[in-house]
Parts: structure tokens; C-alpha cells; sequence
């Protein structure tokens, strides 16, 4: 039986690692390299590593910097940030990613999406949506949660679906860094709406949060950055959480690993 | 040990470079079939579509060269992910392609293997392997591997099937024929027991 994964997401801007609250990536967490090491060395179920300045700064992806932190990851890794072209998702595969995480271009370049899922496969290419509320309703927002897109997230959903997208990684800003709990509603409304995995993020401050975003909400994974960098909770103690609530995890075992 | 990496422009080679690198054996990318001479193993890595990757084979002379090398030759073969599927006869993805003919039978969307789940599948899952088969050597049956594809290989020959995993239905998840190894999971990102299976097929003599 296929189990939930529990995913550190980290946030890549500039030299370092960030967090903050509703996506103002306030503070410095330390530098991407040696957290790639831990979440490694504890043997997460996957990891998200996120560039978020790229496509402010009209970049594209940093995939010599990738290809560095590949080097000492051995778990499964999506990246994502500034991805524009076919070119950027070849790169940062050879580089050393699993899958590619999408958001901005998908938006502005929806061709691009259903092209990079003929050429790598639907399941190289994650989607990442980023949601905030308003008048009364959820809108989906791009450029790193500055600009409305005007799309709805639940036909956004769809179409990404329909144009081959392999995952939706679904971002409640609002929630986002609050610790207050993923936005359940918001959730459920994309699991009911595709036949992809959805992984929910944004405003986990529990572990009951994460047990709640898969049995209440349909999540197929739950990432996570706040709960993991600012408390002492870990991706091993989520799972130990969701294994007595009765969600199938992975069991992380004790292994010397390469480093 | 020299292990040759195929690379035939579709996949993530630093993955299982590095874990090859990480089990003693020494890796070299291969570009082009010449390059398989100095090689005591071969790894046809994978990731992205069937139709593609089927392209690129022929075109490069890779498929020629390696149903040669596997007719002929002396080299044990593992094919991953994408590279597994591309053992099979012919696959579906995007029209009808031809796939290397190694192993028996054919590859399908997983939904129409029965599959009633969400597609792709993506995330860790429990493999259960036959008792005896040397890629799962020391491998207490059961264990979680990562998978992450749409597609399966339908094994038509029984015998060449030794692991499945359970996803909506029964899927392969590895096959063995000869001196031909396929996981349709990632051995180099899952975990001790995906090293443990690159470490078996290192260990796995050539003729």
C-alpha cells in the first residue's frame, strides 16, 4: 500500500535558507547545503527545495548550485524556483532533481507545462499553486504570492491536470508560517476536484494538522517548513503521529548513510 | 567494477552515479555504445516518456547495441524506472513504440492495469519479491521502495516477474531474465534497501 510521504520544504533566497509568514520570507534559517544534509542524514520521505527569488529576479534556475546539494542528497528531490523553459527542467534534472516544481511559468506559459509533461513524463513535473483568500473566496497567485493570476484554484487544478501535470503542490498563504493548521477546506477542494496527488502546505503547527490534512482533506503528502525549523518537531515524530492514527508511512530506519 | 551509465539524454544520471560511486564502483557515462567495451555492468537509467526514450535509443544505436550486448555478451544489465519499461516489447505511452523486446510483455498506463487510484504513483511503497531472487538478496520481503511513474510493464513471461507492489492493483515492480534486471522503482533513492539492491546487482556475476 502506497504510504503518506512527510516532505521538509525549504526555501531557497539568495546565499540562504528563509521562512517567514504569509510568504515574507522574514527570517534567515541557516543555508541550504547542511540542512539538505540533515534532512538526508534522517532519511526524509522526499524533500522540496524552492529558489524564490528566481523568477522575481528574472533568473533561471541555479542548477550548478542544485548539482552541489544533489551530491550529498540521497532521498527523493523536487526544485523548483524560476523555471521558464524546457531547457531549465533538462537542466535541473541532470542536475541531479527528481521532479521539477512549476509555478509562475505555468501561468503565463501553459503550453510549456503540457510539453515538459509529453517530453519528461507527467510525473517529473509538479505544480506548485499557491492560494490566498480573497473577497470572500480563494484566488491563486503568482510570482511568489505578489500577483493575482485570476484563476480559481480548483479549475486551475483541473486544467494543470489536464495539461499533464503529475502533482499539485497546493500553498495556502494565508496559513503560511502561522502554524495555525493547512487550510482543510481549500485542500478538499482540490483532492475532490483531480485524480493527482495533491500534497498540502502551509500552516502546519502539528502533527495533528498533518493526520487532519490526509484523513480530513485527501492530501497524499504533507510538507512542512515552519513546524520543522522553528520547533523540535521532525518528519520522524509526524509519522510516528500519523502511524497511530492509522496512516500507512514509511518507517525511517536507522542507516549509515553516504554523506 | 566499471558500471556504464547510459545516457541517452533523458534522465537523472547523478542519482545513480553517485550511488554506485557510493557502493566502490567505479561509473562511467556512456554516450555512445563504443563505450560499453570497458564496462563489466550496465545501468539504462530512465526518466520521462516511453515514446522519447524509444526514439532516442534507436536513433543513437543504443537499443541495437544493447539487445547485442544481452544476446552476446557478458554484461548484466539493470534497467530503472523508465529503463525497466523499456526491457518490454512495446509501449503505450503516446502512441504505439517499440521497446528493447528483452523481457516479455508490454507497457500500459496503469489505469488501465486496473489501477482506480490517483496517477501517477508517487511515494514509498511495499515490494513483495519471490524468495530466491538474487537482486533481493537480504531484503526482508515487504520493504518500502519509491516509485514514482504512470505507467507499468505488463510481464507477459511469469517467470521473468520477481517483485510487485500493490497500487489500486498488482504491478510489477521488478523483473529478472538472464542477465537482464529491471526495477520500475528507484533503487538509488530508496533508502538502505535501494542501495542494497544495487549492491546485488553489482554482486551479480557476469557469464
Amino acid at each position: 500500500m502506497l504510504k503518506v510521504r512527510v516532505i521538509p520544504s525549504l526555501l531557497w533566497k539568495g546565499v540562504g535558507l528563509v521562512k517567514g509568514i504569509g510568504f515574507d520570507s522574514s527570517r534567515r534559517v541557516g543555508s541550504v547545503l547542511p540542512a539538505v544534509k540533515v534532512y538526508n542524514s534522517r532519511d526524509v520521505d522526499e524533500l522540496v527545495l524552492v529558489d524564490i527569488t528566481a523568477t522575481s529576479e528574472a533568473r533561471h534556475p541555479d542548477d550548478a548550485s542544485v548539482s552541489e546539494f544533489a551530491e550529498h542528497c540521497f532521498v527523493p528531490l523536487a526544485v523548483g524556483g524560476g523555471v521558464r523553459e524546457l531547457s531549465d527542467i533538462v537542466r535541473l534534472l541532470r542536475a541531479g532533481a527528481d521532479k521539477v516544481v512549476v509555478n509562475t511559468a505555468a501561468y503565463e506559459l501553459p503550453e510549456l507545462v503540457s510539453q515538459a509533461a509529453r517530453k519528461f513524463g507527467a510525473q517529473c513535473i509538479v505544480a506548485s499553486v499557491d492560494v490566498r483568500t480573497m473577497n470572500g473566496g480563494y484566488t491563486c497567485m503568482s510570482h511568489c504570492g505578489t500577483r493575482d493570476s485570476g484563476r480559481c484554484p480548483v479549475s486551475w487544478a483541473r486544467e494543470l491536470e489536464a495539461r499533464g501535470v503529475g502533482e499539485i503542490l497546493l500553498t495556502s498563504i494565508d496559513r503560511d508560517g502561522t502554524m495555525m493548521g493547512y487550510d482543510l477546506a481549500l485542500i478538499e477542494s482540490v483532492t475532490k476536484a483531480v485524480n493527482i496527488p495533491v500534497i498540502a502546505s502551509g500552516g502546519a503547527g502539528s502533527y495533528q494538522h498533518m493526520v487532519d490534512a490526509v484523513q480530513l482533506a485527501g492530501a497524499s503528502a504533507v510538507a512542512a517548513a515552519s513546524l520543522f525549523h522553528f520547533t523540535e518537531q521532525t518528519p520522524a515524530g509526524a509519522k510516528v503521529a500519523m502511524r497511530a492514527a492509522g496512516i500507512p508511512v514509511r518507517s525511517s530506519l536507522p542507516s549509515a548513510l553516504p554523506s | 567494477m566499471t558500471v556504464a551509465i547510459v545516457d541517452y539524454g533523458m534522465g537523472n544520471l547523478a542519482s545513480v552515479r553517485r550511488a554506485i560511486e557510493g557502493l566502490g564502483g567505479r561509473v562511467e557515462i556512456a554516450k555512445h555504445p563504443q563505450e560499453l567495451a570497458t564496462a563489466d555492468r550496465v545501468v539504462l537509467p530512465g526518466v520521462g516518456a516511453f515514446g522519447e526514450a524509444s526514439a532516442r535509443l534507436r536513433e543513437s544505436g543504443w537499443a541495437d547495441a544493447l539487445k547485442d550486448e544481452i544476446l552476446l555478451g557478458t554484461k548484466p544489465l539493470l534497467g530503472i524506472c523508465l529503463g525497466m519499461q523499456l526491457l518490454a516489447v512495446e509501449g503505450e505511452e503516446d502512441g504505439v513504440h517499440p521497446g528493447l523486446g528483452l523481457v516479455a510483455g508490454r507497457v500500459c498506463r496503469i489505469d488501465k492495469l486496473g489501477c482506480r487510484l490517483r496517477v501517477p504513483h508517487v511515494g514509498w511503497n511495499a515490494v513483495s519479491h519471490r524468495d530466491d531472487d538474487p537482486l533481493f538478496e537480504s531484503i526482508p520481503t515487504l520493504m518500502d521502495f519509491y516509485f514514482v511513474h504512470s505507467y507499468a510493464f505488463q510481464v507477459d513471461d511469469r517467470d521473468a516477474e520477481v517483485a510487485t507492489v500493490t497500487y489500486g492493483t498488482v504491478l510489477a515492480a521488478a523483473v529478472h531474465k538472464g542477465r537482464v534486471f529491471g526495477t520500475q522503482f528507484h533503487p538509488e533513492k530508496s533508502s538502505r534497501a535501494g542501495r542494497q539492491v544495487l549492491e546485488n546487482f553489482l554482486a551479480y556475476p557476469s557469464c
